[in-house]
C-alpha cells in the first residue's frame, strides 16, 4: 500500500521523502501518467497550399490595381497593372519587345560564352596545376575584389560606346563567379576517391577525366548560376551606356517620355528572362547531377 | 621517393613492362618487404619491418587502431611512397577500401571496369558483379546500393582486375553483423576461385580466424607475433580451436578473456 502511493507520487513528479526508498526496490509502477500523441490528420482540409501561396502576389497586384483606379497612385508615378498590361500587349504586337528581348538575351549569353570561358579555362589551370595555382589563384583573387560595374569608365575608354564595352562587362562579371567555383570544386574532389582511382590505375589524365572533373561538377554548376545572376546584372547597367536597341534602350527612351508602363513591361521582361534562365541551369542540374546522393528532385 | 626502393608500379605506358615482371614475380613472393620504416615526423609509424605474402596465401593483419597496419596497406597499394626500405608488391594488385570508394557519377558497371584498359567491356563487368552477387544492380547509381551492396561493388571491382594481390582495409568493419557475415562468407568463397594473395587489415579477430592462412598481430609499428591457422576449411567459429586461437591472440592484443 505504500508501495503504491509511493509510485503514484513520483509519477506526479513529486517524491515523498518518507517513501524514497520504495523508488529504487524494483517495485514495478503502475498508474503511470500518460498522455494521447495526437495524429496529424494527413489530407489538410480547406484551401490547397499552392492556392494559399498564390494568394499573397494575387492581392498586391489587386492593391495596386485598386491604388492606381482610384487615382491613390498617380500615373507618373507607378502605372496600374492594366495599362501596363495592354502596353505590353501593345510592344509585342509591333514586335518591338520581342526584338530587344533578343538583342538583350544575345549580349547577356555572348558575355557569358566569352567569361564563361575565360573563367572554367583559368580555374582548370589553377586547379589542376600547381603552377597555374601559383600564377593565376593570387592574381585572380586580387581583381575579383574590384566592383566590375566601376569599370564602366575605363570600358567605354577601351571600346568606346558600342556593343562591346557591354559584352566586355557581362564577361568580366560572369568569369569570376564560374573561376572560384570551378576552383573550388576541383580542390574540394573527394580526396578517398582520388586515392580509389589511383589504385584502379587511371593514368593522370585519366584520373582528371574520371574523377576529379565529375566531381567538380556541382560546385560549377553552382558558378554557372552565380555568373548569371551577374550576367543579367551587368546587363542592365551596360545598357544604360548609350544603346540603341534592346531593353534597356526601351527603358531610356520611356523614362524620356515618362512611360512607367514601359518601364514596369521591361522590369517584368528582366524578371521573366531570369526566371528562364536560372530554369534552364535548373533542368541541367537534374540531367547532369542525377547521380547525386543529395539530390532530391526526379 | 627514398633511395633504395624497388617498386613494381602500375602505369599504362609500361603495360608491356609490368607483364615481364608479373612473370618474374611467379613463384616468387606476392609480397616482399625488408627493413620498411614510415615515419610521421618524429614517430616511426613502421619500424624495421618485414613480411613476406606467399602466392595465393590468405594473410590478415590484426592490431588495434593506430598501430600502423593501415599504413603497410597504404604502402603496398603505392598510396604512400615517403618510406625508406626495400617493398616489392605484385604489379597486378587490387584495393578494397573500408569506405566502396564507388565513384557517385558512375553508374556501378561503370565503375567496376573503371581504369581497365581498353573500351569499357560491359558483359566483363556484369559477369564480376554476378560473381558478388549483384549482377541486377549493374545500370544504377552507386547512391542506391545499400552499404552491403556497395561494397560488393568494390570487391567486383577489385576482382575483375584479376589481381596476385588482393588488399583488404577493413572492408566488412562498415557493415552492419548480419551483411558481414555474408560478406565474409563471400570473400573466403571468392578466394577459393580466384587463389590470389590476400591481405586483410582488420581489428576484428574472430574475422582473422575464420578467413586466413596466417594470422598477424602488429604492435607498435612492429609485427609482434605470427599465428598460423591450420584449422580445415570451412571453419567453425564454435569450436575448441577456434576458441583457444581467438584466445591467444586477444592475449596479443592486450585483451585478457575470463576462462
Amino acid at each position: 500500500m505504500t508501495d503504491d502511493i509511493a509510485v503514484i507520487n513520483t509519477a506526479f513528479g513529486q517524491v515523498a521523502a518518507s517513501n524514497t526508498g520504495a523508488i529504487g526496490t524494483g517495485a514495478r509502477r503502475q498508474g503511470i501518467l500518460r498522455e494521447r500523441i495526437k495524429p496529424v490528420s494527413v489530407s489538410t482540409k480547406g484551401v490547397p497550399r499552392w492556392l494559399r501561396r498564390a494568394s499573397g502576389p494575387v492581392l498586391v497586384v489587386l492593391a495596386w490595381h485598386l491604388a492606381s483606379v482610384t487615382g491613390l497612385l498617380p500615373k507618373e508615378v507607378l502605372a496600374g497593372p492594366a495599362t501596363v498590361f495592354s502596353s505590353a500587349a501593345n510592344l509585342i504586337a509591333t514586335g518591338e519587345l520581342q526584338q530587344a528581348m533578343w538583342v538583350s538575351l544575345m549580349r547577356a549569353l555572348v558575355g557569358l560564352a566569352i567569361g564563361g570561358s575565360v573563367g572554367v579555362t583559368l580555374a582548370l589551370c589553377a586547379g589542376l596545376f600547381r603552377l597555374g595555382e601559383d600564377l593565376i589563384d593570387a592574381t585572380v583573387q586580387m581583381l575579383r575584389t574590384v566592383p566590375n560595374v566601376a569599370l564602366i569608365p575605363l570600358l567605354i575608354i577601351w571600346f568606346g560606346i558600342g556593343e562591346a564595352p557591354k559584352i566586355a562587362l557581362i564577361a568580366l562579371g560572369t568569369a569570376f563567379p564560374l573561376y572560384l567555383n570551378v576552383y573550388a570544386g576541383i580542390r574540394n574532389v573527394d580526396s578517398t576517391l582520388i586515392e580509389a582511382g589511383r589504385t584502379l590505375g587511371l593514368s593522370r589524365a585519366a584520373l582528371i577525366w574520371h574523377v576529379i572533373l565529375p566531381g567538380a561538377l556541382p560546385n560549377a554548376l553552382v558558378g554557372l548560376r552565380y555568373s548569371l545572376g551577374i550576367a543579367w546584372l551587368a546587363l542592365v547597367f551596360g545598357e544604360q551606356i548609350n544603346a540603341t536597341a534592346g531593353i534597356g534602350y526601351l527603358m531610356a527612351n520611356a523614362r524620356e517620355f515618362f512611360q512607367t508602363d514601359v518601364i514596369v513591361v521591361c522590369l517584368v521582361v528582366y524578371a521573366l528572362l531570369g526566371l528562364a534562365v536560372d530554369f534552364t541551369v535548373r533542368t541541367l542540374e537534374k540531367v547532369l547531377l542525377s547521380w547525386r546522393p543529395a539530390f532530391s528532385g526526379t | 621517393m627514398a633511395t633504395g626502393v624497388q617498386r613494381n608500379l602500375i602505369t599504362p605506358e609500361q603495360t608491356g613492362e609490368h607483364q615481364v615482371q608479373q612473370r618474374q614475380l611467379r613463384g616468387a613472393q606476392a609480397v616482399r618487404v625488408r627493413g620498411l620504416t614510415r615515419r610521421f615526423g618524429e614517430r616511426e609509424v613502421l619500424k624495421d619491418l618485414d613480411l613476406d605474402i606467399a602466392p595465393g596465401e590468405f594473410v590478415a593483419l590484426l592490431g588495434a587502431s593506430g598501430c600502423g597496419k593501415s599504413t603497410l596497406l597504404r604502402i603496398l597499394a603505392n598510396l604512400d611512397r615517403e618510406i625508406s626500405g626495400t617493398v616489392d608488391v605484385a604489379a597486378r594488385r587490387a584495393v578494397a577500401f573500408q569506405a566502396p570508394r564507388l565513384m557517385p557519377w558512375k553508374k556501378v558497371w561503370h565503375n567496376v571496369v573503371l581504369g581497365l584498359p581498353g573500351r569499357q567491356d560491359r558483359t566483363k563487368a556484369i559477369a564480376a558483379l554476378e560473381e558478388v552477387g549483384i549482377g541486377h544492380r549493374a545500370d544504377v547509381w552507386p547512391k542506391v546500393l545499400s552499404g552491403g551492396e556497395a561494397q560488393r561493388a568494390s570487391l567486383a571491382r577489385a576482382l575483375v582486375r584479376e589481381p596476385d594481390l588482393l588488399l583488404l582495409d577493413e572492408p566488412f568493419a562498415a557493415l552492419d553483423a548480419l551483411t558481414r557475415i555474408k560478406a565474409q562468407s563471400l570473400v573466403a568463397e571468392l578466394w577459393q576461385r580466384h587463389r590470389c594473395a590476400v591481405l586483410l587489415v582488420t581489428h576484428d579477430v574472430e574475422e582473422a580466424v575464420l578467413l586466413a592462412d596466417r594470422v598477424l598481430v602488429m604492435k607498435d609499428g612492429v609485427l609482434a607475433h605470427e599465428e598460423t591457422i591450420a584449422m580445415s576449411r570451412p571453419r567453425n567459429v564454435a569450436s575448441a580451436q577456434f576458441g583457444r586461437i581467438r584466445a591467444n591472440l586477444l592475449g596479443w592484443l592486450g585483451v585478457h578473456q575470463p576462462h
